[in-house]
């Protein structure tokens, strides 16, 4: 009976879908809305020792939307990544519309309607987006890129999602909300019943945000399934008809979403009551400049300007937030204040002392500390010991013989001074949890005693109680009269934490006052549209050497 | 008299660039999908042995030429699967396939000719094209070769149509750019990576039988002398394009051709070494010109794995 | 004391052998003798006979165990520089040019009189260092300035010191008496290193290769430098963030690294040749790489690999010879040996990783 099924809905496919060859297998066709779509159960992976998912049990309904729940590290990403076929399960099954499946590899997954949206793009850059969807056309018989085909199924596509899309882009001159909307589309093209989105939100605008959730909707009515990744409670509440939550590898609860509310999430993610928030006393600020910035022009990777016209001051004992969607020029500015880069005009002083153009290591020893964004590429060597790292940009370098016990004292008063778990100064960092690298780099910068503390993203991908750590450590070098600027796509972290905010867009600064002068909407319209190339054979792609 | 000294040289250049072409097409390849072949000079060598030994045994140029294919494909599968499978370091891997495919080769070679005279053999014989060869300038330069030189030109259109017009093609660019997505995409990444190593080393087989069956005409283990690291080299300078490759094997074969007449000309007033030494200083120079900007597949040289 | 180390390295030992390293280690050469066995048995000698040979070629007599003294000399001294290169992720192939320069240098400062007595080591062995260090820092700077890829630039670098050493002994450094072959005159008396064991070719130029480990060491950890060059090694993104100087880095870790080549060709001319001459490194350079790697870049690894490749020459070169085989046989089962390490690495990370 079963078998049956199966052959029609094959023989279907093939009428409906153009130019497709490859035998489809499409068990959650003939399911009514309500019935369980997707069922894993038992699912156990480890990882060298570590124990990922936990003998977990899933489930989800053709036709909802169904949001996986969880900390950094409960298991969401491993689970879904064995579903897609990229890991194998120790243990445990999965049924795809009652069915049995065995997923080997991404193209098992798809060959069964699965397609995944990553947290990272899976695309290729250097590719346009004509060129990745022909990848993922599956028509391995095809000798030519059948272009005529793709541009027919795009706007088919576009006509019933409303997923626009510029076919002849190359990847990296779309903007991230359109990169992601190509990951959807490619998805889709393959022709997708079970769509899976890892944490789709953290790289968009609020507008983009809600563009995508009408999308969803349309998604679901037209009876696509949908799993979505997220440890944003708000999102869960607004988007999702049930919601799975995991924590340390095991299965919690799974609720409906209308039945329950943020602060039960909360403690049921947590594990305890936890409240979010801190008490921010009252600066102590003075008027006093301690970074001024003039005028600043730079250019970025591509020869692009990213800055343009920055001009701002940052006072002692002050945090002045610097709000946007990455990839408008916060980067960038980073990168000229430390010496990481070139600024093309402009003037940057420190206390009055211009430091433009001066080395990362003079800018350093004067005074200015950088928290950068990529903790794991740029803020730490990770073969290296912890005590290697620490010592990293600390005076006791300057001396040409290295003397042991002063670096080992130095290494051990910093880990406890910061509460970094590691089994000893001497574990590779690589070993250490994102929370303990992040407190590492703080460490380091924050001995040295800085004036200013440059903060990017610093609490991208840490837990709650790490973030709160890291919170109360930049309000208490505020209190010493350190100024900071703190680089964040986190609203929540900016609002949190900012005297003042200045928000970037396309290079520009576009809005600067209180957090308290904005609304929400207001500054969503303002970070809005990143920048955007004329596509086509005039850009040049020009890649990161890796060696 | 000076056109056809020039004509003379543009025709000694197409030849003299075809084991350039032939090993640097088949590392385009090779480097598309994201492997460093760095073993190509001894895999240059192994064919040109395999072609050698191969002819003067069974008599028949052609079967010759099989076995340089064929032990060059070997080569490239050994290659591809440390580099692939193994995930070894593939800058190591190359130059330690070099070393033991070399002395291979020498070893080989005192077994099996010991130290008689090497036979001489019906050697690919230049193949005229009617008509055409014909043409003034262009005739004999461009259809006046050998077939193995005909075979590398129209190898390089070809295989620019593959990479650039076909969905394989796509694949192996793919797999080269970001194996990571190509595998999500669900492309075979190892069994693309396999499939091309093998076909650079089987092309870079036939690259040493172009030396040893057509251009020079005999064996030596030093015959290579150079060749298979400036193949490598031309990849980058012709930008990962076959076509682009086409024309810098020619501009290397040209410069060859170059310093064997400056050598017959100048030979006996500067000392002989300094031609030689010409195509190397060219690969260095080449090489930094090159490396300045930036380009080619991001995944060139990192082995791939789905737990990464 | 003494029992107390005897006891501190039987623990070493005993952990290493329960590591996968040493299983790995053996598996590999067990079926790099496979292999080699069959060649063997391809040219018509009996592998059972033909192996001891490799032993008693080795280390059979007083005079094989000093000639692989002899060999170990300037491998463990290039290994010791290269590991420096590699530790900064500079894959220096130009070991062997460097070692050309560094004797044609030396030699050229032996056959002149510029000094006397005493002093002519020394200086040799410093312009050996230089000669070298300069000829790697070639590839450095365009490395570091310009981006160009080293294992091409410092392979290039090598054929173009060949050619150097051809022109050179054919013409400047040409020995009047040699009837036109490419050869030096011998140095000057003085400049000889004085042999350990008069009946044998071991000379004092042991005690500098015995260093070379204990110096690479001492600069890599002990140093800022070192410090630095490790740094650059593992992350040029972070190193740079840190406030180090990349190009700098770089360029020392190759002047470095060619230095000690370029010693180790020195010592080849003032203490085993005497002179100047085209064999002067049978490969020394690449051999060099495989010992640094095979000994896992420390001190007491690639001390072992550099004394046991060494036997492993002197070893199938004698028994090649006994046997009347060509002596690249030792080559071919060199790189088989090298095959079978690397694909025993991926073995060692399999297991670990589980």
């Amino acid at each position: 009976m079963i078998l049956k099924t199966q052959f029609s809905a094959l023989l279907k496919s093939i009428s409906t879908i153009i130019g497709r060859k490859t035998e489809r297998i499409r068990l959650l066709e003939n399911l009514r809305i309500g019935e369980p779509a997707l069922v894993m159960e038992g699912i156990v992976k480890r990882f060298s020792g570590v124990i990922a998912n936990d003998y977990i049990d899933f489930e989800v309904r053709k036709g909802e939307i169904h949001a996986l729940l969880g900390e950094n590290g409960a298991g969401k990403s491993t689970l879904m990544n064995i579903l897609y076929g990229l890991y194998r399960a120790d243990e445990g099954k999965i049924l795809l519309g009652g069915e049995e499946v065995n997923i080997n590899s991404p193209k098992d997954a798809l060959e069964l309607g699965i397609g995944m949206v990553h947290q990272h793009f899976m695309l290729v850059n250097k590719f346009t987006v004509k060129e990745n969807l022909a990848l993922g056309s599956m028509s391995p018989k095809g000798l030519l890129i059948e272009n005529a085909k793709i541009t027919k199924r795009v706007e088919e596509l576009t006509k019933k999602y409303g997923l626009k899309l510029d076919l002849d882009c190359e990847i990296w001159q779309l903007s991230v909300g359109e990169q992601q909307r190509v990951e959807i589309t490619k998805a889709l093209y393959q022709g997708a019943d079970l769509l899976v989105l890892d944490e789709p939100t953290s790289v968009l605008t609020p507008q983009e945000v809600k563009e995508l959730f009408m999308s969803l909707r349309r998604m679901v009515a037209e009876g696509l399934t949908i799993i979505f990744i997220t440890h944003k409670l708000n999102e869960i509440m607004a988007i999702s008809n049930r919601v799975t939550v995991l924590r340390k590898g095991k299965h919690i609860a799974t609720l409906d979403t209308s039945r329950t509310s943020r602060k039960e999430l909360a403690k049921l993610v947590l594990g305890e009551e936890f409240t979010l928030g801190l008490e921010k006393p009252s600066s102590s600020k003075s008027n006093n400049e301690i970074l001024l910035v003039k005028n600043l022009w730079a250019l970025d990777d591509l020869g692009i300007d990213a800055l343009k016209s920055i001009s701002f001051s940052l006072k002692k004992g002050e945090i002045l937030g610097v709000v946007g969607v990455s990839g408008n020029g916060q980067k960038e500015l980073a990168e000229v204040i430390t010496g990481l880069r070139r600024a093309k005009n402009g003037e940057i002083l420190l206390k009055g002392n211009n430091i433009t153009g001066k080395t990362p290591e003079e800018i350093s020893k004067k005074g200015v500390g950088y928290i950068p964004e990529d903790r794991m590429t740029t803020g730490l060597l990770m073969d290296f010991t912890v005590a290697e790292n620490e010592i990293l940009k600390a005076p006791l370098l300057d001396k040409l013989f290295l003397n042991r016990r002063e670096i080992s004292k130095y290494a051990e008063d910093a880990i406890l001074e910061f509460d970094i778990r590691t089994p000893s100064k001497d574990t590779p960092t690589k070993h250490l949890s994102g929370g303990n690298l992040q407190k590492l780099i703080l460490s380091r910068e924050l001995r040295l005693k800085p004036q200013v503390l440059i903060a990017a993203q610093p609490t991208r991908g840490l837990d709650v109680r790490a973030t709160q750590y890291i919170w109360n450590k930049l309000l208490t070098e505020r209190l010493k009269g350190v100024g900071i600027l703190l680089i964040s796509e986190d609203l929540d972290e900016i609002f949190c934490l900012s005297d003042r905010i200045m928000i970037f867009f396309d290079g520009y600064i576009v809005g600067e006052g209180t957090p308290k002068s904005f609304s929400i909407e207001e500054i969503g319209k303002m970070m809005t549209g990143t920048k955007r190339l004329d596509c086509g054979k005039n850009g040049k792609f020009v890649a990161e050497k890796s060696s | 008299m000076v056109l056809d000294i020039i004509v003379g040289l543009f025709q000694a250049a197409v030849r003299i660039a075809t084991p350039y072409l032939l090993a640097s097409l088949g590392e385009t390849i090779d480097q598309n999908s994201g492997v460093l072949n760095l073993g190509v000079e001894g895999i240059m060598l192994l064919g040109a042995f395999a072609g050698f030994a191969g002819a003067s045994f069974t008599g028949n140029i052609f079967l010759g030429l099989f076995f340089g294919i064929f032990f060059g494909g070997l080569a490239g599968l050994l290659m591809a699967f440390l580099s692939v499978t193994l995930r070894t370091d593939q800058t190591i891997t190359g130059v330690v396939i070099v070393i033991l495919l070399e002395g291979l080769v020498a070893y080989l070679l005192r077994i099996i000719f010991g130290t008689s005279v090497l036979p001489s053999l019906h050697w690919l014989e230049t193949i005229e094209i009617p008509i055409l060869s014909q043409v003034p300038i262009i005739g004999p330069i461009l259809f006046k070769q050998n077939p193995l030189t005909y075979f590398a030109i129209i190898l390089a259109f070809v295989l620019w149509f593959i990479l650039f017009k076909t969905n394989f093609g796509l694949k192996i660019r793919a797999v080269g750019e970001n194996p990571k997505a190509a595998d999500t995409f669900g492309v075979d990444v190892f069994k693309i990576r396999y499939l091309c190593v093998i076909f650079g080393g089987a092309i870079g087989g036939l690259a040493g039988c172009a030396l040893s069956l057509t251009y020079v005409k005999f064996f030596a283990e030093w015959m290579i002398g150079g060749r298979g690291w400036i193949a490598v080299s031309l990849v980058i300078l012709g930008r990962w394009n076959p076509l682009k490759v086409l024309a810098a094997s020619l501009l290397f074969g040209g410069a060859d051709a170059l310093q064997m007449r400056l050598q017959s000309y100048l030979g006996l007033q500067f000392p002989y070494q300094m031609f030689l030494v010409i195509p190397y200083i060219l690969a260095i120079v080449t090489l930094v010109i090159v490396s300045r900007r930036r380009g080619g597949p991001s995944s060139l040289a990192i082995p791939y794995s789905r737990e990464d | 004391m003494a029992s107390l180390l005897l006891r501190k390295a039987v623990e070493q030992i005993r952990s290493l052998w329960k590591t996968n390293v040493v299983r790995s280690y053996l598996t590999a050469i067990f079926g790099a003798l496979v292999i080699g066995a069959i060649l063997l048995g391809f040219a018509g000698v009996n592998p059972v006979t033909a192996y001891p040979m490799i032993w008693t070629g080795a280390f059979g007599s007083v005079r094989a165990v000093t000639e692989t003294l002899v060999k170990t000399i300037p491998l463990l001294i290039i290994s010791s520089g290269l590991t420096i290169a590699f530790k900064c992720n500079l894959w220096n192939i130009g070991a062997e040019g460097q070692l050309y320069l560094g004797a044609i240098f030396a030699t050229w400062i032996g056959i002149s009189v510029f000094t006397g007595g005493l002093l002519y080591v020394p200086i040799m062995i410093i312009a050996g260092f230089l000669a070298g260090g300069l000829w790697a820092a070639v590839s450095g700077i365009l490395k570091a300035k310009l981006k160009a890829n080293e294992v091409l630039v410092t392979m290039m670098l090598n054929s173009v010191a060949f050619l150097l050493m051809d022109y050179v002994l054919l013409g400047p450094l040409q020995d009047p008496e040699a009837q036109g072959f490419p050869i030096s005159p011998f140095i000057v008396n003085s400049a000889y290193l004085p042999k350990l064991w008069s009946t044998t070719r071991l000379h004092a130029g042991i005690i500098l290769a015995i260093s070379a480990p204990i110096l690479m060491y001492l600069v890599l950890l002990r140093t800022n430098i070192g410090y630095k060059i490790r740094a650059v090694g593992v992350n040029p993104k972070a190193a740079r963030y840190g406030g180090i100087d990349v190009a700098k880095s770089m360029m020392i870790a190759m002047f470095l690294s060619g230095g000690f080549a370029g010693v180790a060709g020195a010592i080849e001319v003032c203490g085993v040749h005497h002179r100047l001459l085209k064999g002067i490194s049978p490969g020394y350079g690449y051999t060099g790489i495989i010992v640094a790697l095979l000994g896992k870049m420390h001190p007491i690894g690639i001390a072992l690999a550099s004394f046991l490749f060494a036997a492993l020459e002197i070893g199938t070169d004698a028994m090649a010879r006994s046997l009347n085989l060509p002596i690249f046989f030792s080559a071919v089962l060199q790189g088989v040996i090298v095959l079978f390490f690397i694909a025993s690495e991926f073995i060692l990370k399999k297991t670990k990783g589980k």
